[in-house]
């Protein structure tokens, strides 16, 4: 009784004290303070709330950073998936030397360090741009690019086993059923597989979302941001940072994103919660 | 010609080789050639010759040390209770655990430099220790995860056998505890070594500019365009992220990312 005191103790205390600075920043949300500062008058106001949504110049930076990570988002995690997924089956049935060359080929943006793949892609989208092309390459398709490698190998990775314990047969017995091989895999494979290719873009999106080196280095103009340089939530915020004038407008905003996080994945506990009690997809 | 399953590899192989095995292969060739393309050995002897690119090295490899063995135990306990039924019984309180990795962590870092700052550490007087802070709570969760789904899979006989055979708590820990966790530790320390190492966004931001590690200086040598320099100090982080690869061959799977 006594340890789990102790071990439940343990665990609320550090629970704490990593959402500490968060709940901070979040608590400031409510204040027309323009520094966190545990001396001096709270100034209670909502005053932050109605910046962040007005015409100002901040505000509208903060918008289109955050639109840019989302449209960036989505597009390389559906493109992850895609490719990912067709990559996973159609490697599944390659020859052990083949996979495993596709298999080492995917484990080096894992375990490499974020720094070096931007560097990496950046050296090359130069040497292309200067050689071959002969013009700047930097886009948001450089960006894409960036953002797909980052998340591909983890909707491989999510795909993978799922591939592995699906039943072999079912793939043919669409076949001589008289499926096209287009709709075997979609109608027979595909929802086998659905739960890792799920999580794999989870994890994409995840990754995208947060990414700031890559994106720094391999960004073009586009998007929302027009003519200038794509900024994304990552680039806006660091750049901010470097100038010591992180907008106090970030604040609500950091609100609005927790309770997102915070819905989501108490959605998806309770949705998972549920198809354990039933006893189905117990893998998702 | 006939459709084979195989071909949907295609476009994936494809994707990789242009875009991950063709740049690292540049990378290597920048880090031998000079300024005009030809076989040079320059950047290699700037970097071992020159003092400063060593202590990048070494305060990099030191932090990347302190904030892996803090987050390791900061994070053990953790996933062991979180795992453990006696203790924990909540799947969202696991959730908790993982959730700040889906908050913008430059968002994240602003807050942990605010909150640092309003508590007097800055990168003005300790520069260090702020980053060392700022690198812990980045990567908690990170460790906590893989942590959490190998203790999940503890041999619970094992361990009440041990207890039963007589060891005392300490020799069930580092007899069956440990050496069972380990998978999950190898993946915890791959996850945050390499990261800590090459990151940049932490230090810059909780150090003020006064702590550069390898990913500040590979970030500024290529703004100065020294693209040689640069590309050999990715080079050897290249070689560290060999040897992390080849020693987690075949665990990570099964580890990594491991919860959805």
């Amino acid at each position: 009784m006594v340890k789990k005191i102790l071990a439940r103790t343990y665990l609320y205390m550090i629970l704490f004290i990593m959402y500490l600075p968060i709940l901070v920043l979040i608590a400031f949300a409510f204040s027309s303070n323009d520094v966190i500062s545990f001396s001096g008058n709270y100034n209670f106001s909502f005053v932050l709330f109605e910046n962040l949504f007005s015409n100002t110049k901040v505000a509208k930076q903060i918008w289109t950073a955050m639109g840019n990570t989302v449209i960036i988002a989505v597009i390389s995690s559906l493109i992850s998936l895609v490719l990912g997924t067709l990559g996973a089956i159609g490697t599944f049935y390659l020859s052990k030397r083949k996979k495993k060359a596709v298999e080492f080929a995917t484990q080096i943006p894992i375990a490499n360090a974020e720094i070096v793949i931007a560097l990496s892609l950046t050296v090359m989208f130069v040497f292309l741009g200067t050689y071959i092309f002969k013009t700047k390459l930097f886009s948001f398709w450089t960006l894409l690019i960036g953002h797909v490698v980052l998340s591909i190998p983890f909707v491989y990775l999510n795909v993978k086993p799922k591939l592995t314990q699906m039943d072999p047969h079912i793939y043919e017995a669409a076949l001589d059923l008289g499926a096209t091989p287009n709709k075997a895999l979609m109608k027979a494979v595909v929802p086998q597989i659905a739960s890792g290719m799920f999580s794999g873009f989870l994890l994409a999106m995840t990754l995208s979302l947060d990414d700031y080196i890559v994106t720094e280095f391999t960004r073009g103009a586009g998007l929302l941001s027009g003519d200038a340089a794509i900024e994304t939530l990552s680039t806006f915020i660091q750049t901010s940072l470097k100038k010591h004038a992180v907008p106090a407008e970030l604040r609500p905003l950091t609100l609005f994103i927790f309770l997102f996080v915070l819905a989501a994945v108490l959605g998806l506990s309770i949705y998972r919660y549920h198809n354990d009690k039933k006893g189905v997809r117990k893998d998702v | 010609m006939k459709f084979k399953r195989k071909y949907l590899a295609i476009p994936y192989a494809i994707f990789l080789s242009l875009f991950v095995i063709i740049p690292i292969g540049l990378i290597i060739f920048y880090a031998f050639t000079d300024a005009s393309g030809a076989l040079s050995f320059d950047a290699a002897k700037n970097f071992f010759t020159n003092k400063g690119n060593w202590d990048v090295l070494l305060v990099s490899l030191f932090i990347a040390l302190e904030a892996t063995l803090l987050c390791l135990l900061i994070g053990f306990p953790i996933a062991y209770f979180l795992a453990n039924k006696k203790y924990n019984k909540n799947a969202v309180l696991v959730m908790l655990f993982i959730m700040p990795m889906w908050i913008n962590f430059v968002l994240r870092t602003t807050a942990t430099r605010d909150i640092l700052f309003a508590i007097g550490i800055n990168g003005g007087n300790y520069p260090y220790l702020a980053t060392l802070i700022g690198m812990v709570y980045n990567y908690l969760p990170f460790v906590i995860l893989p942590l959490y789904t190998t203790m999940l899979k503890l041999d619970k006989s094992q361990i009440e056998a041990c207890a039963d055979l007589g060891a005392n708590p300490t020799q069930v820990f580092f007899k069956s505890i440990l050496p069972q966790s380990l998978p999950g530790i190898i993946s915890a320390v791959t996850m945050t070594f390499v990261p800590v190492m090459s990151s940049y966004v932490i230090s810059d931001a909780l150090s003020e500019g006064n702590i550069a590690l390898v990913g500040n200086f590979i970030y500024l040598n290529f703004a100065n365009n020294q693209w040689n320099n640069g590309s050999f100090m990715a080079f050897v982080l290249l070689i560290l992220v060999a040897i992390s690869m080849f020693a987690t061959k075949g665990e990570k799977e099964e580890t990594r990312g491991g919860l959805w």
